[in-house]
């Protein structure tokens, strides 16, 4: 289980997605989950042994490490990572039931199903609208809370996005006021604009797909009230038609039910 | 043999698994499985090295670090997602017991052998009940073991050959206590959705015999 299985599982909803989404998912793939696996990780994987406090006294380094560094960089992103992609598994149930549905009103034989057979169901793209839109509308408003709650995190974990160079602690066991020297600051910094720059470009495409969506959605409705305010009319005359025909039907039926009886 | 076999054996369950089932294998790869491989393994990775006690004694250090962690918390989280997962097989090996004995007989015994009913509805909830006493039993393993859910910055060992009280300092403290918080909420989830699952099943089941019962009486 990696991030190659979250690759197979996501890549499943990439087909019933927008154009937007997709090029989201690919962003997500390459810029974030890619650049953290390659690169990231490695220039992190050194962090506590090369943190270096001026002083001998045993317990210090630990501590201060501790203090600086509650959560690392690296598995913030990490979760990062997993939580917002968590919202397209919603969007996958939902393409997943919808199937299931298909397939059994196929196996029941309902004349309303269309299809010739069970391939045709399983390769079948859903088009985004009824339920499914709410679904996805939802995972994306999800998807923009999680990016927003991590990235504010990290800000107020870290004081801004820098990496500094030397950092003052004063922690017990640690006997006076110790300078302890991060691992490659530089490099650290680099990766975090870049990583949080993304995470800002990621956030912009959930924006935009948003407004796509309610754009859809609301030009959809005006249509579909446009096309009804047309038909009242006819509807009137035809139902009017209808009460008369079941007026005589229902006098000749009381007239042979009399006759009948009588 | 990695957790790539643990995740396809779990993918085999959630063919058999009812919408609740399909959610708590959802919760299981996302948030314990990948959550474990992508950042916790690493946090516990070279945590005996970074264990450091305020003494030169040899052997010190290597005694107080085995006192305070019989079972690390990695290895203890890794156990028991195997052992949670564990009970869904017994479903599996049910419904290829049953697709057994229709070719055996080279008949058509079942409607349809992955439906939950009958004998397959009993290993079901069975299987339900096992996840869910085995995520009990490591939770309550997990507060016994460690004095709560807490991982203190400073512990203080007097073991031999120690010679006095020594001061020993853990690696990443705060780091490790996050990501056990969170261990312990996503088994909370889990247990929520296995008992959900149990009382759908028994109430959906319950109804339908009652209301069989209903029927035959009438006639």
């Amino acid at each position: 289980m990696d991030w190659g299985a979250l690759h197979t599982i996501l890549g499943g909803v990439n087909k019933h997605s927008t154009s937007i989404g997709k090029i989201w998912l690919t962003v997500l793939f390459i810029f974030r989950i890619m650049i953290l696996v390659v690169a990231a990780e490695k220039v992190w994987g050194d962090e506590q042994d090369d943190f270096v406090c001026n002083t001998l006294q045993p317990g210090c380094r630990n501590v201060c490490y501790d203090h600086f560094f509650p959560i690392s960089h690296i598995r913030l992103w990490a979760l990062q990572l997993i939580f917002v992609s968590t919202p397209a598994l919603l969007v996958a149930m939902h393409v997943a039931y919808r199937r299931h549905e298909k397939k059994r009103q196929f196996r029941k034989g309902d004349q309303k199903c269309d299809f010739k057979d069970i391939e045709e169901i399983r390769k079948q793209r859903f088009r985004i609208e009824g339920s499914l839109w709410w679904t996805y509308t939802g995972s994306i408003f999800f998807r923009l809370i999680f990016e927003a709650v991590f990235m504010y995190a990290f800000y107020f974990m870290y004081d801004g996005f820098r990496m500094p160079r030397l950092m003052k602690c004063n922690a017990w066991p640690c006997p006076n006021t110790v300078d302890c020297f991060v691992s490659r600051p530089t490099e650290k910094t680099v990766f975090t604009i870049f990583m949080i720059a993304v995470s800002s470009i990621c956030i912009l495409l959930n924006v935009a797909e948003l407004c796509y969506l309610l754009t859809k959605f609301f030009l959809r409705r005006s249509k579909k009230t446009g096309n009804s305010k047309q038909q009242p009319n006819h509807e009137n005359k035809e139902e009017t038609k209808q009460n008369e025909m079941n007026e005589l039907i229902s006098d000749s039926c009381q007239n042979t039910v009399i006759g009948f009886s009588s | 043999m990695s957790w790539a076999f643990l995740r396809d054996l779990l993918s085999g369950v959630n063919k058999y698994s009812t919408g609740i089932g399909r959610i708590w294998v959802a919760v299981v790869f996302m948030f314990r499985l990948l959550v474990y491989v992508a950042a916790a393994e690493n946090i516990w990775k070279h945590e005996h090295d970074e264990f450091e006690c305020n003494i030169k004694q040899p052997g010190c250090e290597n005694v107080c670090f085995d006192h305070f962690f019989p079972v690390s918390h990695i290895r203890l989280w890794a156990l028991q997602l195997i052992m949670v997962s564990t009970p869904s097989l017994l479903v599996v090996f049910h419904v290829a017991y049953r697709k057994n004995r229709e070719k055996q007989h080279n008949q058509k015994l079942y409607k349809n052998p992955g439906k939950i009913d009958g004998g397959l509805l009993c290993t079901y909830l069975i299987s339900l009940i096992l996840k869910t006493g085995l995520e009990i039993v490591f939770l309550v393993l997990f507060y016994k073991l460690y004095n709560g859910f807490k991982i203190p910055r400073l512990v203080k060992c007097a073991i031999k050959p120690c010679p006095n009280t020594v001061d020993c300092y853990i690696s990443k403290p705060t780091e490790k206590m996050i990501f056990l918080y969170f261990l312990v909420a996503t088994s909370c989830l889990c247990i929520v959705l296995n008992l959900a699952e149990l009382s759908y099943l028994v109430f959906k089941y319950s109804i339908k015999y009652y209301l069989k019962r209903h029927v035959k009486k009438q006639q």
